[in-house]
């Protein structure tokens, strides 16, 4: 089997048994980065003798006993919003072009405990703010399948490099969706975990009461080790819980008797493509056959998940991006007369119309007479969505969903009306106002050789559940071939 | 049921809070792009949500505390390295008021 | 003549009192005061006051990206105890919220602190005028995060932000427009000053910023029963400021009523230098905060037993320890009032006191040499800090009569300075007194052959000469005598 194939936890073991060099293995990824780089573009930032010389440092470490890890010697790729002491950070934005921050977010130092070797950073929408990774400052990312379709978003750069095999594994951050729709655009494995399970120490806040961190990978068993290896109960975030269970790698393998799923009948009726409708549809049929229990049901609330979203999304947004503003770091206007001038060029320059179109949104939600009809409101409608999850995970141990209506759009389409765009996020948002772990499997391709993807939705704290079901489907479905694998045969 | 309508005087007052400045052309793709989004979250009004607490954290956990330590030394040139901007070890900024 | 205006300028007093309205002054108190904590409220930097520029910061109180804060369990402690000596009720349950806006001295443009669910409402001081005893209310006291400093540059013509101060704990204690005058907003934040210094969360001074009061002012004519539009004035540097900037205001809107022109709800900078005001406005500056629960942080749930413990901390406070010295030490009211001004001094009296056990001797000492020295020596009581047991010996030594009362004082001087231990220092100086009868004898021949003049006069019966006589001898001793046991002496010596 070619080394570029193996999943992280296989390399990982290779590695253990000296079967393979960590050396060797971060050589293969910059070797296939030099071949897809010029079709994909998934990164941004790629420091190659950086990466040798801690391939080497990992490689000593393994040797020494020091790296002990599964995920030792692993090469991964992380999201440009992650920060990394002494590594650029932009979050695909201008106004962050030549940060390099001094502190280093808790989940990659953890995965750097684990004796994991950074490629890169990995490109994205600006501040995670897009569906396609289309907002980037710094160009655009192509979908591995075919490079007139985006790659999905926001963590884009971080599925496609995975889907490329540009990546192992990589880091992303959810907030609305982010890790489980271009996973399924990508035909990879991502999920997003519990809010607060990882950290979100070090990552850039879009909206800090749903970003997540998860990771992104070739399978179910790899997300489930990046993620045992990414949580941590944090005492520099506030939001991140105290945590038991975080072993979940355990017990992955299994069947699904008796695992009782239930379809939201939302997610399957207006607007979702046929074509999605029949691969998910598909793998509904085959869990029956299995023994799973599939109901279909109504979970309530779908058509106010989206506006609920936005509105708290960029009412975060407005406040977090506040503080790029030209005087500690960041881009600051060449010209200007005059304090509150600097700051109006400075992000008026350094920000994409996206992220601005978001600020203003957010802003103006906020603003003294429409906190109470749009915030607030929005607030409760967030717990109406929690309740009506409460209610289906007391009949459900899991439930089913596309990670998108469609396929990956095509290059250009999606940004002309923004509302539409933000329509594809039906069936991800939801899961991140109501803090629920979401993983997204791919489960076949359209007619235009696009992958679809399915989502595995779990209640609170249930990550366990979700992996194993995803597990079991993995095995159902048989062996998936990642983008660049079909290309070469 | 409440209808806003935005116009450009809103338009400027947002930019404000946002500090931000657009163009007129960016200008009236803005207020078209957030009458478009505000007309449709409208659906919200729908909800019944009378008795229903805001929901602002998921989880009910409370009281996360840090212990009064002294933890960080002296770091200011790593602080001050990204400043477009500094002097004397401080952010130099244009002219406040005053 | 000048009935109706108290406050103002001659002119407008006499043209108001023609005028024959009378105006009374409407005014609330917002307090900053900074917690007297190691850690900044956020991060682990450090709050000592005046250190070099940005040596004191990090990424979460320079609002980098990706930082988040972690609340400082002392300020919450410090902010119940202030709410519970404020008479205050106390939220249980209490949130962050963000308040936004632009500035530089503001890293993150927005600042962390409680608009919704404070953690203190309700509560109130009780202060004295000259009508008797008034209670004044105390609307909320909220935790706040302070801003950094901005000095303006001269040389480039642009402004330079240090954020050492970025993350220092604040609470704002927010008042009812309960205050009249100048007099009773003195009176209120002296009140307020002594409870937050005896509670030791903050030491409350001025000019350092660590206390700051901003003004909210309104005036109604006197009868009304609602209130007129308020401004609100900033950058009292000191009570003196706060009163003038109180007169100058109430003048200021009165002339714009008696002109028929609407006073406007403004913020306004004090300048004491010019001894006007002038309004801060800008046109960016939307005044739009938009108030939201801080998402990076999660409530503070206050518990009963925390409640309990917070309240079985607190220490005696000024007005029950001016009274407790009235009643067990026998001091004057007025003795009892100066000495517990500041906590520290008090302190110093109690143990003094307690060692010398001489309540009243060790008053006086701290009444009169202390006192006098911080004077003399332009330092503040609370870094007085000589040994209590020191004025106690020294106490003690001139009741023994082996010291003289001037060389105690004198003695004294270096115990407040360098707090050296005066027995040895006496010992090593021999300065104690001389209890030798001949050599005592030999200098009291001395004086008498010296000063005919006087002896004879005392022998006539003059008998307030003596004092004079004592003095050359204590003179001649050096201070090193018994001034009590020389007049005896004399006496006997002069009588044979």
């Amino acid at each position: 089997m070619r080394l570029l194939s193996l999943s992280a936890v296989e390399l990982g073991d290779k590695i253990r048994k000296k079967e393979i060099g960590v050396e060797e293995a971060a050589r293969a990824y910059l070797q296939q980065m030099k071949k897809q780089e010029p079709k994909v573009a998934a990164y941004l930032t790629v420091e190659e003798e950086g990466v040798l010389a801690r391939a080497r440092e990992v490689q000593k470490g393994i040797d020494e006993g020091r790296y002990t890890s599964p995920l030792a010697g692993v090469p991964v790729a992380v999201k440009d919003n992650i920060c990394i002491e002494g590594v650029r950070t932009t979050c695909a934005s201008r106004i962050l072009e030549n940060f390099v921050p001094t502190y280093t977010a808790t989940a990659y130092e953890n995965l750097e405990r684990a004796g994991a070797v950074l490629l890169g950073k990995t490109n994205m929408d600006e501040f995670a703010m897009g569906s396609t990774t289309e907002t980037s400052a710094f160009g655009i990312t192509k979908n591995p399948w075919n490079p007139a379709y985006v790659p999905g978003g926001s963590s884009g750069g971080s599925c496609a490099a995975v889907a490329a095999g540009e990546a192992c594994a990589a880091l992303g951050s959810d907030t609305g969706g982010s890790i489980r729709q271009p996973a399924g655009y990508c035909g990879v494995t991502g999920i997003k975990p519990t809010y607060g399970t990882v950290s979100r120490f070090g990552l850039v806040a879009y909206g800090s009461s749903l970003d997540q961190i998860g990771p992104i990978g070739k399978d179910v068993r790899d997300c489930a080790a990046l993620l045992e290896a990414i949580a941590s109960h944090d005492p520099k975030d506030s939001t991140s819980m105290a945590r038991q269970d975080t072993d979940f790698t355990k017990g992955l393998a299994g069947d699904m008797k008796a695992l009782r799923i239930g379809v939201p009948e939302e997610y399957l009726g207006e607007g979702i493509s046929p074509e999605v409708k029949a691969a998910v549809e598909k793998a509904l049929e085959t869990m029956r056959e299995n023994g799973a229990a599939v109901e279909v049901f109504p979970l309530g609330m779908v058509d106010y998940v989206i506006p609920a979203y936005y509105i708290i999304a960029a009412a975060e947004a407005s406040s977090n991006l506040e503080r790029f503003d030209g005087v500690k770091y960041g881009y600051r206007a060449a010209e200007y007369e005059g304090l509150h001038d600097m700051y109006r060029r400075s992000r008026s320059e350094g920000f994409g119309e996206e992220v601005k179109r978001r600020i203003m949104l957010g802003s103006f939600v906020l603003s003294s007479g429409y906190y109470d009809a749009y915030y607030l409101k929005a607030l409760r409608v967030k717990a109406l969505i929690k309740r009506a999850f409460d209610r289906a995970f007391k009949k459900y141990d899991v439930l089913l969903a596309p990670s998108a209506p469609t396929t990956a759009p095509r290059i250009g389409e999606s940004l002309k009306d923004p509302l539409q765009m933000y329509l594809g996020d039906i069936y991800t948002v939801a899961v991140n106002l109501a803090g629920l772990p979401g993983i997204t499997v791919p489960c076949g391709l359209d007619e235009k050789g696009l992958p679809v993807g399915l989502q595995f939705i779990g209640d609170c704290f249930q990550e366990k559940k979700i992996l194993q079901a995803a597990c079991a489907y993995e095995e159902m479905r048989g062996k998936w071939r990642l983008a660049f694998e079909r290309e070469e045969v | 049921m409440y209808v806003v309508k935005i116009d450009d005087k809103t338009m400027e007052s947002v930019e404000i809070l946002a500090q931000l400045r657009l163009s007129d052309n960016e200008r009236e793709k803005a207020r078209e792009d957030m009458q478009k989004m505000l007309d449709y979250v409208e659906k919200l009004n729908e909800l019944d949500t009378k008795g229903v607490e805001p929901m602002s954290h998921i989880f009910p956990v409370n009281n996360v505390f840090r212990e009064d330590i002294v933890t960080n030394g002296d770091s200011r040139e790593a602080m001050l390295a990204n400043a477009p901007r500094q002097k004397e070890y401080q952010y130099l900024v244009p002219k406040t008021v005053e | 003549m000048k009935k109706c205006g108290e406050n103002g300028g001659l002119l407008l007093s006499a043209r108001r009192c023609n005028g024959m309205k009378q105006y009374e002054t409407v005014i609330g108190l917002e307090v900053h005061v900074e917690l007297a904590t190691k850690t900044k409220i956020f991060c682990g930097c450090s709050t000592k006051f005046g250190a070099r520029p940005n040596t004191q910061t990090c990424p979460i109180c320079t609002g980098m990206p990706g930082a988040l804060p972690i609340l400082n369990k002392r300020v919450v402690e410090l902010a119940l105890a202030v709410g519970l000596a404020a008479n205050c009720q106390i939220n249980r349950y209490c949130k962050f919220d963000r308040k936004n806006y632009f500035y530089p001295d503001n890293p993150q443009n927005y600042q962390i602190s409680q608009l919704y669910l404070p953690i203190c409402h309700d509560g109130w001081l009780e202060i004295e005028t000259e009508a008797g005893k008034k209670k004044i209310g105390i609307h909320e006291i909220h935790m706040e995060e302070d801003a950094g400093k901005l000095v303006h540059d001269e040389w480039e013509d642009c402004s330079l932000v240090d954020y050492n101060r970025s993350g220092v704990p604040l609470i704002e204690i927010v008042s009812e427009p309960d205050m009249r005058n100048a007099e009773e907003v003195i009176a209120y934040l002296e009140k307020l000053r002594h409870i937050i210094q005896y509670l030791g969360a903050s030491d409350c001074k001025l000019q350092e910023g660590s206390m700051r009061a901003d003004v909210n002012l309104s005036v109604r004519e006197m009868g009304s029963s609602s209130f007129g539009t308020r401004t609100e004035m900033k950058n009292l540097n000191s009570f003196k400021a706060i009163a003038r900037a109180i007169a100058g205001e109430r003048e200021r809107q009165i002339e714009l009523l008696e002109e028929g022109r609407a006073v406007i709800q403004e913020t306004r900078r004090w300048d004491d230098n010019k001894e006007t005001s002038r309004a801060m406005r800008s046109k960016e500056d939307a005044k739009d905060y938009r108030y939201f629960p801080d998402p990076d942080l999660l409530p503070v749930s206050i518990s009963e037993k925390w409640l309990e413990e917070i309240r079985a901390a607190q220490p005696e406070l000024r007005e029950a320890r001016a009274l407790r010295y009235q009643r067990a030490y026998g001091l004057s009211a007025y003795d009892a009032d100066v000495i517990t001004e500041s906590r520290h001094m008090a302190e110093l009296f109690e143990e003094t006191a307690a060692l010398c056990k001489s309540p009243k001797k060790a008053a006086n000492w701290i009444m009169g040499e202390t006192f006098r020295l911080i004077k003399e020596r332009n330092v503040e009581p609370e870094k007085v800090f000589f040994t209590p047991g020191h004025l106690a010996s020294l106490i003690l030594e001139v009741e023994k009569g082996s010291i003289s009362n001037q060389t105690a004082k004198e003695v004294f001087e270096k115990v407040f300075d360098e707090d050296v231990e005066p027995l040895a220092y006496i010992q090593a100086h021999g300065l104690q007194t001389v209890e030798d009868a001949d050599l005592l004898g030999e200098v009291l021949d001395k004086v008498i052959a010296a000063n005919e003049k006087a002896v004879e006069e005392f022998r006539s019966g003059k008998e307030k000469v003596l004092g004079f006589l004592v003095g050359q001898v204590m003179k001649e001793m050096r201070g090193k005598a018994n001034a009590g046991k020389v007049g005896e002496l004399l006496r006997e010596k002069l009588r044979q």
